[in-house]
Parts: C-alpha cells; sequence; structure tokens
C-alpha cells in the first residue's frame, strides 16, 4: 500500500512524515522522526514506556497508529525538559531515586506530567491509580511515587515551575 | 508487532461511515478507540483491508440526558465518562464500573462503544447495560433500528449487530438507588476473574427494583432475571441473597483459563455477587 503523507505537531514544532496505514505512531516517532525518548517495551498495550500526550491525553503510542494522529499537538518526555533545564518531575525522579534502568522513566513521566495536570493536588492513591497503565521492573513504585508526590509539592508552591 | 495492511478512512459524519461501510462490506471493520481491535490485529487475528475510523464524528461523542433517559454517544470515552458529573448524578453505576476498566492510558482512548459493541465476554460494559436494561441504536443501510442490550449478546464475538451496521448510542433511563459493580481481577488492567453489576431500589425495607447482571463468566454477559425477581418480590436480606447469589450461579458457565478454574471462578463470583448485593443496599 502507497504511503501517506501525515503532518503532526509534536513539542510545539510542526513535523511531516510518510508512513503506510499500519505503521503505528511509536515506529513513526522513533523511526522517522527520532524521537527516541519513548520506548517501545511490550508493543501489546501493557507496559506504559511509549506513553506520549495527544491533545492533553496520556495515550500508549503503540496503540495508535501514525495516520490516527493526523493533525494533533504530541508531547514526548523531549517536550516537557532537557539536561540543561530538567522539568520538576525529572528533578524529583532523580532526587528520590524513582529510576534504577531508566526504561519506563519517558513513559511514566509523561504520564505522571499529564496526572498532575489534571489533579495537582494528589494523595498517595491518587498517584498509585494514576500511573497504574506503567509498568517498573526495578523500583518496586515506591520511590517513583515520592517523585511524583514531590513534584505536586514543588509545582503547587510555583518554586521552579517548568 | 506489525498488523496486516489496510486502507484508513476517517469519515466525518455517520451517514458517509454507514455508507462507507455498505460499499466496502466484510473487508471492513470500524475502529472506536481501537484498544481490543489495534491488539488482534497485531496478532492477525483481525485482518481488515480497510479501516473505518470513527474518531472525526463528532456526533458520535456526546452525553445528553433529558426527561429522565440518558443518551450516550458510542464514541464517549470511558475517560469522558468518568469525569461526567451530570452523568454521576444520573447514573452513577457507570462511573464506578469505568474506573475498573483497563488503565488510564486505555481509558483515555477506549469508547463505550467499542466496549459493548465488540462483543467480548470480558468487557465490562455489556453486563452493566444488561442491568441497566439499556437501548442500543444502530445505524445501517436501511436505516435505525434498536436492540436491547438484554437481546444483542449472542456469543463470544458474536452480536445483534449486523456487519453493515455501527452502534450509535446507547440509551437508558436514569437510575437512583443503591448500585455497584464489584470485580473481582488479578491486577490493573486485567479482566474480570468474575464480576457484577447490581441495581436496587428501597422503598421503605422493601426492595421496589433489582436488577443484577454478570460479566466474564460465560460466553456472554448475563441479565440474572430470576436472581433478581427474587430480590424485587421477597426484599434484601441473607436468606435472599444467598437464594439470589444460588440461582445467578446456575446460570453462570465459567471455563477453565489463566484466571483459574472454572471451581474456583464460581467461588469468586458467589463472593463478589453477594458483596455488590450488599454494598448496592447499603447505598440504597
Amino acid at each position: 500500500m502507497s504511503k501517506q503523507t501525515i503532518t503532526l505537531n509534536v513539542n510545539g514544532k510542526s513535523v511531516a512524515a510518510e508512513a503506510e496505514s499500519r505503521e503505528l505512531l511509536i515506529h513513526v516517532l522513533r523511526e522517522q522522526l527520532e524521537i527516541t525518548g519513548p520506548h517501545i517495551g511490550c508493543e501489546t498495550s501493557h507496559c506504559g514506556a511509549c506513553t506520549v500526550d495527544i491533545d492533553g491525553m496520556s495515550v500508549k503510542s503503540c496503540t495508535v497508529f501514525a495516520v490516527q494522529a493526523q493533525g494533533k499537538e504530541i508531547t514526548t518526555i523531549e517536550g516537557l525538559g532537557n539536561p540543561d533545564k530538567l522539568h520538576v518531575l525529572q528533578e524529583k525522579f532523580r532526587e528520590h531515586h524513582g529510576l534504577q534502568c531508566g526504561y519506563c522513566t519517558p513513559g511514566m513521566i509523561t504520564r505522571a506530567h499529564r496526572l498532575l495536570e489534571e489533579n495537582p493536588n494528589p494523595t498517595e492513591e491518587d498517584v498509585r491509580f494514576g500511573i497504574a497503565g506503567n509498568l517498573c521492573r526495578c523500583t518496586g513504585y515506591q520511590n517513583i511515587v515520592k517523585a511524583v508526590l514531590a513534584a505536586a509539592e514543588e509545582l503547587k508552591q510555583g518554586e521552579n515551575v517548568a | 508487532m506489525i498488523t496486516g495492511n489496510f486502507e484508513y478512512h476517517q469519515p466525518s459524519s455517520l451517514p458517509e461511515a454507514v455508507a462507507l461501510l455498505s460499499k466496502l462490506g466484510d473487508d471492513a471493520r470500524v475502529i472506536a478507540g481501537g484498544h481490543s481491535l489495534i491488539p488482534s490485529m497485531k496478532l492477525r487475528l483481525a485482518m481488515p483491508e480497510h479501516l473505518i475510523d470513527l474518531q472525526g464524528i463528532g456526533e458520535l461523542k456526546n452525553i445528553q440526558i433529558s426527561g429522565g433517559e440518558v443518551r450516550i454517544g458510542a464514541m464517549t470515552t470511558q475517560a469522558e465518562l468518568i469525569a461526567s458529573e451530570a452523568l454521576y448524578k444520573s447514573a452513577p453505576i457507570i462511573r464506578e464500573t469505568a474506573l475498573q476498566i483497563a488503565d488510564p492510558q486505555v481509558r483515555y482512548m477506549g469508547t463505550i462503544g467499542g466496549n459493548v459493541a465488540n462483543g467480548d465476554p470480558g468487557n465490562d460494559m455489556p453486563a452493566l447495560m444488561q442491568c441497566l436494561d439499556a437501548n442500543f441504536v444502530l445505524q445501517g443501510p436501511d436505516g435505525e433500528r434498536v436492540v436491547k442490550a438484554r437481546e444483542f449478546y449472542e456469543a463470544a464475538y458474536f452480536t445483534a449487530r449486523d456487519d453493515l451496521e455501527i452502534l450509535s448510542e446507547i440509551r437508558f433511563s436514569e437510575c437512583s438507588g443503591g448500585f455497584a459493580y464489584g470485580k473481582q481481577k488479578r491486577k490493573i488492567g486485567d479482566y474480570a476473574t468474575a464480576a457484577a453489576a447490581v441495581l436496587l431500589t428501597k422503598d421503605g425495607n422493601n426492595c421496589s427494583h433489582a436488577s443484577i447482571a454478570l460479566t466474564n463468566l460465560a460466553d456472554t454477559p448475563l441479565y440474572c432475571e430470576e436472581a433478581s425477581a427474587m430480590l424485587q418480590n421477597g426484599g434484601v436480606n441473607d436468606e435472599n441473597i444467598a437464594a439470589a447469589v444460588t440461582s445467578a450461579m446456575a446460570q453462570i458457565e465459567p471455563v477453565d483459563d489463566n484466571r483459574g478454574p472454572a471451581e474456583f471462578k464460581k467461588h469468586a463470583a458467589s463472593i463478589v455477587l453477594a458483596s455488590a448485593i450488599r454494598d448496592a443496599w447499603a447505598r440504597a
């Protein structure tokens, strides 16, 4: 089947890609647009490593065809912070040891970002329920939850807002 | 994992979608949230040559409540059902159920229409729709028809929907009174080992309305007519709860799988149902 041109807005920039209908969004992001923050974990909609934000929703980009994202605004971990200016969530993950191998971290933080946008004042239970679609096989989640709660606290105080 | 190849279509109105589906016929599938269909396309369990994406049809995304009736457009997502305060007032059991479906990411994409139309016995909304005595609106080449949720499910993945029809809307009456959706699952994101939807209305000490339906305990959702009548006619007390559970358990046909042997599921189902009845009655 022939390829079609898709236009996406990724991390504030309008970008174009050529894709077959069956190409998954995660593959187009990583292989064509070289946005390799979102990872391919399970590729079966379970692990959340490929989580990106599409028009204000956390989405597993292995379970969306790129053509379905035509014209949409996509934010990945690259759009949240960078090595010179970390997002508050990234700082708190570092401070609280919210990662070990780091494979789940981009998806985890992208999801946590949306969670805090929707609920700036979460309880520990809200955080655990809110990140239940992201699997981490290293940390046991304890420090991830601590990091997200600490980021919420800092964002509320208006310090260091990214 | 890569799916088979297909041609992608994105109609912008329901008539356009129905016409497209009529033209393409068996080679086409409608895609809603895609969180059941895309995984099954990856496994090549589904290999449609055409995908008709409903996401561009604004008229399918709404929640209307008027004159005691709730109408939900098929493309309304689980996240939108959860967020709607008006819907929570009219039918709080919807939010309680939707929160137990999958995980946050899936709930942003997964739709009520996809959940009820797919015919997967593991989906939670079909039993809830039977409990609510909902009606499904189907649009086809010959126009619109309405099918009761209690008559919609024929076998796993087989429903009363014709291949050329699109489920456009779900309608049910507002429900007051006690409610509970109880679900036993192995972990977040899993389908139910056993789940039960219960609605009970209290009138003094009597029960003026009872409705019970079960998820993932047969190859279709199960509306438990006899068990519902037992509570409605005899009242909600320990003796009648036990009798209603026994009646409902006579209807189920669980199978051995990775969620456990059938005997275990029967055991889990009886506990889930009894506790959902008690929860609903306490809230009635």
